[in-house]
């Protein structure tokens, strides 16, 4: 138990050095275009908009803004690049330029890491060691399946689909263009890829690895821009397919406009993943997993464990652990080797957050933030968590998507189960326990696409990730994640 | 003392099924079904939305329950539906005939489903080893992915072939594990309640197979829109109707999954990617240690 007498002293006489990430090595151009047909050109508008550094509030680059008329132009790219070339194209030679890229990003993924860190705001740790090399990762697998597709579906004959139009998240930028583009490509799909508009940059400069490592014009557009460049990708006619990923709400929005057309899609939307921890689990292993599963990211993670569910009879000792753990987090610059927690997106999502902190308390919820200070400039959110809670308060109903954390307690496994179920979503889960049997029990029991025991936020290439429920529709990733880019057919 | 051909025959009131019962509509409101030359020849019900409520409370209750059956049982199951339908070919042909279907057709249509049910039964211990994975993950972990069912599922069936549509549609998502709200055709109602009695004499449990008759055009939007029905299965919709079950689905991300005919009369549209179009793909990481 962790007693007034053995309480860490984190504020102790040692601070850690400055440990920052070099960054002479990144290029950055000033202003991007939009990358159609196998080069960088302007938008017909002529329309600019700023990236900024969350960390900083510093413009990094412009970055085109594409209108309708952009958007017929990589579309009308895709199509004559799907009939003209790829659809030709041997599956073998496929994979080999897939395999290509998956090089390619390998050789440059330090550039890479640096960027993604410097847009979104998230720690250089993470860039360094999940997002780059996982993405990387992607492609590696699916070059492979290009010229296999005949073992993947048994009795069934396959053919791809044609144009898709994909839509990623500002989360893990270039680690979701690379679960869209890389089955896209290995199923012989050609791609208009619509990256965030807070985080353009890692996707632009994919598409300078796709040109360099000299893929047929036309076979990956990149078309940037917000909300109203999504739309126009969604409703356009040529587009065979859209694979989005983002908020439930944005999801809805979709289904409604591909309502009625022949269009094939995939969703891949929020969660409010339950994290359910009993008293026989290896406590302080759980609560890694628990700081790992809401705080990786800042907490910007559709499968983020956002609910604790702890048994009563171990729940004080781990909100003490829990708290000890937190002290030791660093919030603060992202490319600093030793940050633990980096800068929110962007400043709307941290005004959302904040409202939720807030609404929180309005429900009767005990907040709980760590301490320690935070940069002046730049968007920050302290480690989160609230107690106290009900199962229908909003902060245990809602998708916050920043690092705050929802405990709650149970005391049977039935009312664990129950409780984890009770949200509209089901992306994922985690339990923590000592016993095998248990363990399946609840992995079973859970509706939700992903679950983790003794463990959360694992992620593979060869591993299929996707919904239940309000979380989404289809699967990314493995086997399962080719057959969303394929359609029955000679 | 009367000749046999003086004996009144006793007329079959057609009811809807739900949650292993026969009531009537609980709007006690009827439509008749016209045969073309003899004028009508049965009322049938005319099932209200709260009927279709009342159906997805049974069809959710009875879901956990029906996907915890085992495989081998839920086969076995559906085989027995395959043997008492056998056992009343010649009524089921007779039925048909009298809902229109010429009777050489009609027999044949009759040994078609039975056929269909018996190759899903096959599938029920089956189509969890072809779909399923092992992921060989980086890190020390054993992965895996595998079915479970969808949920409950409602299906729009379709109007040709009557029986044999109706049971090529909904023989995969029951041997999957869901459950299941189903609007029979308006124009073939009589062989679907015929068949929700053969059902209910073959061990399926309560609410597993709820059915409902009446109107599309009445019913279509609140099976779309309904918040605890997990996915929609539409028959034969034409373009205006699939969108507007398409747009309103999509409250609560229902899958929707949309067939036409030659998805399931054919010789070869019998496919176990059929029961795959309402499966969820559940990927779990258990630890192994190193």
């Amino acid at each position: 138990m962790a007693g007034p007498e053995n309480t860490l002293a984190f504020d102790g006489g040692w601070q850690y050095d400055p440990a920052p990430e070099a960054t002479d090595h990144v290029r950055i151009a000033p202003r991007y275009g939009l990358f159609i047909d196998g080069e960088f050109v302007a938008p017909e508008k002529g329309r600019y908009c700023d990236t900024l550094n969350p960390a900083t509030e510093e413009c990094l680059a412009r970055f085109a803004v594409a209108g309708g008329e952009d958007v017929a132009k990589a579309v009308a790219a895709a199509r004559k690049a799907y009939s003209g070339v790829w659809a030709r194209t041997r599956p073998a030679e496929r994979g080999k330029y897939i395999y290509r890229i998956a090089r390619m990003i390998q050789e440059r993924a330090r550039e890479f890491a640096a960027i993604e860190s410097l847009d979104g705001g998230k720690p250089i740790r993470e860039s360094r060691d999940i997002d780059v090399p996982l993405a990387a990762a992607h492609f590696f697998y699916y070059a492979g399946w290009a010229d296999k597709l005949g073992y993947a579906f048994p009795g069934r004959r396959v053919k791809p689909l044609g144009v898709a139009g994909q839509i990623v998240p500002w989360n893990f930028p270039l680690l979701m263009a690379a679960w869209k583009l890389a089955p896209a490509l290995a199923c012989g799909n050609t791609v208009v890829l619509k990256p965030a508009e807070t985080t353009p940059l890692t996707a632009l400069k994919l598409a300078e690895v796709i040109a360099d490592a000299g893929l047929p014009p036309g076979v990956v557009n990149v078309v940037t821009g917000a909300g109203d460049t999504g739309a126009a990708l969604v409703a356009h006619p040529g587009v065979d397919k859209i694979a989005f990923t983002g908020s439930t709400e944005v999801g809805k929005i979709i289904q409604r406009a591909l309502a009625g057309t022949n269009k094939s899609y995939t969703l891949e939307l929020g969660g409010k993943a339950a994290n359910i921890v009993f008293a026989d689990a290896a406590i302080d292993q759980a609560v890694e997993g628990m700081v790992n599963g809401i705080f990786l990211n800042q907490g910007h993670v559709c499968c983020a464990g956002s609910r604790l569910l702890l048994q009563e009879s171990v729940a004080d000792e781990v909100v003490a652990k829990l708290k000890d753990r937190m002290a030791t987090l660093i919030v603060g610059d992202p490319l600093d080797k030793n940050t633990d927690i980096g800068a929110i997106n962007s400043k709307k999502q941290l005004d959302k957050i904040e409202q939720y902190l807030q609404l929180g308390q309005a429900e009767g919820g005990t907040l709980y933030q760590a301490g320690g200070r935070v940069p002046p400039r730049g968007y920050w959110c302290r480690p989160a968590f609230f107690t106290g809670l009900a199962q229908s308060n909003r902060v245990v109903q809602e998708e916050i998507f920043g690092p705050v954390l929802a405990i709650q307690t149970f005391r049977t496994f039935a009312e664990a189960l129950e409780k984890a179920n009770n949200t509209p979503y089901g992306l994922s889960g985690g339990v923590w326990t000592d016993k095998g049997a248990k363990s399946f029990r609840m992995t079973q029991g859970v509706r939700a696409g992903v679950m983790w025991a003794n463990a959360f936020n694992k992620f593979d290439p060869t591993s299929p990730f996707g919904g239940y429920k309000e979380s989404g529709v289809g699967r990314e990733g493995g086997l399962h994640g080719l057959e969303t880019y394929l359609q029955p057919g000679a | 003392m009367a000749g046999a051909t003086d004996r009144l025959p006793v007329a079959k009131t057609y009811k809807i099924y739900i949650d292993g019962r026969f009531p009537r509509t609980e709007s006690g409101r009827y439509f008749a079904l016209e045969d073309g030359h003899s004028g009508a020849i049965a009322n049938v019900c005319r099932a209200s939305r709260k009927d279709f409520r009342n159906a997805v409370v049974a069809a959710r209750r009875a879901q956990a329950g029906w996907a915890a059956v085992s495989a081998y049982r839920r086969g076995q199951i559906v085989y027995r539906i395959a043997e008492m339908l056998e056992g009343r070919r010649e009524a089921f042909a007779a039925e048909l005939g009298r809902q229109g279907s010429p009777a050489r057709q009609a027999a044949g249509e009759v040994d078609a489903a039975i056929d269909r049910l018996i190759y899903f039964a096959g599938w029920a211990d089956k189509y969890q080893q072809v779909f399923s994975t092992v992921n060989p993950v980086s890190s020390s972990h054993f992965n895996f992915s595998l079915l479970e069912p969808t949920g409950v599922v409602a299906l729009l069936a379709p109007d040709e072939p009557g029986l044999l549509g109706l049971i090529a549609n909904l023989a995969p998502a029951i041997v999957g594990g869901n459950t299941l709200v189903v609007l029979a055709s308006a124009a073939r109602p009589l062989s679907a309640v015929s068949f929700a009695e053969v059902l209910h004499a073959a061990d399926v449990p309560a609410g597993v197979v709820n059915l409902l008759t009446g109107f599309r055009a009445e019913l279509t939007r609140h099976f779309a829109s309904h918040m605890d029905v997990n996915a929609i299965v539409v028959c034969d919709a034409d373009r205006e109707a699939r969108r507007e079950i398409q747009t309103l689905a999509a409250e609560n991300l229902k899958r929707v999954v949309c067939r036409q005919r030659s998805d399931w009369s054919k010789p070869d549209s019998a496919t176990p990617y059929l029961i795959r179009d309402t499966q969820e793909v559940k990927t779990t990481w258990h630890p192994i240690g190193s």
